[in-house]
């Protein structure tokens, strides 16, 4: 069974004078342990799919199936629980608490949870540890550099072992150094833990670091592609 | 609030202090037309039995005559009051208020203490010799020349102009009056919150006499209390929708502020129940660390000035002129502290209602974005 399940995905926007079909029927199967990349040019509607898969977004049309759970049927209450327990979120601008350490935006998210302390505790370290920030645990986001934070991010995307990871160009403000960093240890994180990375990009880096890209334009899938 | 008090119990103390005392005992009638006949003729015996009662401080009798006053200029309308000057100490604090030359005590016959103001007016000085106009107990005119002996100033510049103070036996003498007779029983409690029970007491003393408290005999004054106290509720009304709206601003900009972290909170999985509670307390925190820090401050301000006084000597004429000291002692009770810090607490949590709503309605993938 696919974990991620989209089928006929409509969306449309309204605009002031004319609708925008930002997504124009998208039908896809992400397997468990892929590591795909959606890429397409600005405004092809690779941000509203990513958005309507994560369950931030309604479609106009369609469903969108996580591992046997219809998410566009949920009520708005039960989708935000999914999403804590299922669904993990890398964000283009890190979007790190900012008067939280390391640790501390890591650990919230197993707190909305009630993870109990010692969990917290063992967890937290241990993925921080994973995406070599072992030694910055107690610094806050502004003493950290871009490509730090955006592997904190990546750490509290998965601290609650979610059943995939969402990434909306979560290399678009990293340098070449820190996009390679953090490529490496998405990249290790699937291959060694088995996490399904769902990202969109129009990194050429990444997008050659991919297993599997698709390509969107004017909201449908214009090509396809497992490259491994 | 502490200054309005001030201001206020200023202006009660010497309202009690220096113009009516707690409790004045009359012959019915008397308070109405002042007649000069309507006198109580036991006075001292009375005196007596009323510095028996319990919660009673001090007691004197007093003469009082609405009369005239001529100085070799001018002449006015005044309230001529005859005391016993020893006994008037203990019950007033005319003889704090000496300005110049001395107190009655100790000085020759037809002696008088004028005010301040009074003095502009007829255009004497101390040892001038004033003529008082009187009607004796047989209604016929008659006066006497008074030396003036001393020269009062009370916060009140009106007082000052319309009393003046005689001895009783100077008084008595010209008006043909016995000297035990007096028009007026004033009387100083304890405490003011003992009037009524005082006045209870005495009333049960002397059926046949009618006794008034300080708010009945000055209905201004009981008037100046309840018009402070609505004036009160309407400065806190205002004050805490000022609060209202403040913290409605702030907390507003704090959410402007963090949406792109109120979006992935809400992405990440905090739902909307815990949303509007973390800016409810947040709301609640940032009115409890203001109004307590606030309080704490105005009571350690209110304290200090409570002992220093504020000196609004630039304004020192106008003042006078409505009955108020200048200086001004900020007063606040512990009852109204609490109750403004409840009330604080209340409209910080109201307060947070509206910020925290638009806080829900915002919408997580726009707000990542924004």
């Amino acid at each position: 069974m696919s974990i991620i399940e989209i089928n006929g995905l409509h969306k449309v926007y309204d605009g002031k004078s004319l609708p925008v079909y930002a997504v124009n029927g998208i039908d896809l199967k992400i397997e468990e342990g892929e590591f795909t990349a959606v890429v397409g040019p600005s405004g092809s509607g690779k941000t509203t799919l990513l958005n309507i898969v994560g369950g931030l977004d309604e479609p106009t049309k369609g469903d969108v199936i996580i591992d046997g759970v219809k998410i566009t049927e949920l009520s708005g209450r039960q989708k935000t629980d999914f999403r804590m327990k299922n669904i993990g979120f890398v964000f283009q601008a890190y979007n790190l608490i900012p008067v939280f350490t390391a640790k501390e935006n890591v650990e919230f998210i197993l707190h909305l949870q009630g993870k109990s302390k010692e969990d917290r505790e063992k967890r937290t370290t241990e993925l921080l540890n994973a995406v070599g920030l072992g030694d910055r645990m107690d610094s806050r986001p502004n003493k950290l550099s871009g490509g730090q934070q955006q592997r904190v991010a990546v750490a509290r995307a998965l601290a609650s072992k979610p059943k995939f990871i969402l990434a909306d160009e979560p290399t678009a403000n990293l340098d070449s150094k820190s996009t390679e960093n953090l490529l490496e240890i998405m990249e290790r994180l699937n291959r060694e833990e088995n996490i399904t990375f769902l990202f969109s990009t129009h990194d050429q880096r990444v997008v050659s670091k991919a297993r599997r890209v698709i390509t969107i334009q004017d909201g449908v899938v214009v090509s396809d592609i497992k490259t491994s | 609030m502490a200054f309005m008090n001030g201001m206020v119990n200023d202006r009660i103390q010497s309202i009690i202090s220096m113009e009516m005392s707690h409790i004045q005992i009359h012959q019915p009638g008397f308070m109405d037309n002042d007649q000069f006949t309507l006198s109580i003729a036991n006075s001292d015996s009375l005196v007596e039995v009323v510095r028996g009662i319990p919660n009673v401080s001090a007691a004197c009798k007093r003469i009082v005559i609405n009369s005239m006053v001529a100085s070799a200029e001018t002449g006015t309308g005044v309230k001529i009051t005859g005391i016993d000057p020893e006994d008037e100490k203990k019950v007033t604090g005319l003889h704090s208020k000496i300005l110049e030359g001395k107190y009655l005590d100790d000085i020759g016959k037809n002696s008088i203490v004028i005010g301040e103001a009074l003095a502009k007016k007829l255009k004497v000085k101390l040892k001038n010799k004033v003529i008082l106009t009187v009607q004796d107990v047989n209604n016929n005119i008659t006066g006497g020349a008074f030396r003036i002996v001393g020269i009062y100033k009370t916060d009140n510049l009106m007082f000052d102009e319309a009393n003046v103070y005689v001895r009783n036996s100077d008084i008595s003498r010209l008006t043909g009056l016995n000297e035990t007779e007096a028009h007026e029983i004033a009387i100083l409690l304890n405490n003011n919150n003992d009037t009524e029970s005082a006045l209870k007491a005495i009333s049960a003393c002397f059926p046949e006499l009618e006794a008034k408290g300080w708010m009945q005999i000055s209905p201004e004054a009981g008037y100046l209390v309840s018009a402070m106290n609505q004036y009160m509720y309407i400065f806190i009304v205002v004050i805490l929708l000022a609060l209202c709206f403040g913290i409605i601003n702030t907390m507003l900009m704090v959410i402007m502020e963090r949406v792109r972290e109120l979006g992935m909170l809400m992405a990440i999985g905090m739902n909307k129940v815990k949303v509007f509670m973390m800016i409810m307390l947040e709301t609640v925190f940032l009115s409890l660390t203001g109004g307590v820090l606030g309080i704490i401050i105005g009571y350690f301000v209110i304290r200090y000035f409570g002992h220093q006084g504020i000196d609004l000597f630039f304004w020192k004429d106008a003042f006078s002129s409505m009955g108020y000291s200048s200086f001004v002692y900020p007063v606040i009770d512990s009852g109204t502290m609490i109750i403004v810090t409840i009330m604080v607490i209340i409209t910080g949590i109201f307060s947070s209602l509206y910020p925290a709503y638009k806080a829900l309605k915002l919408n997580p993938s726009e707000a990542i974005r924004s």
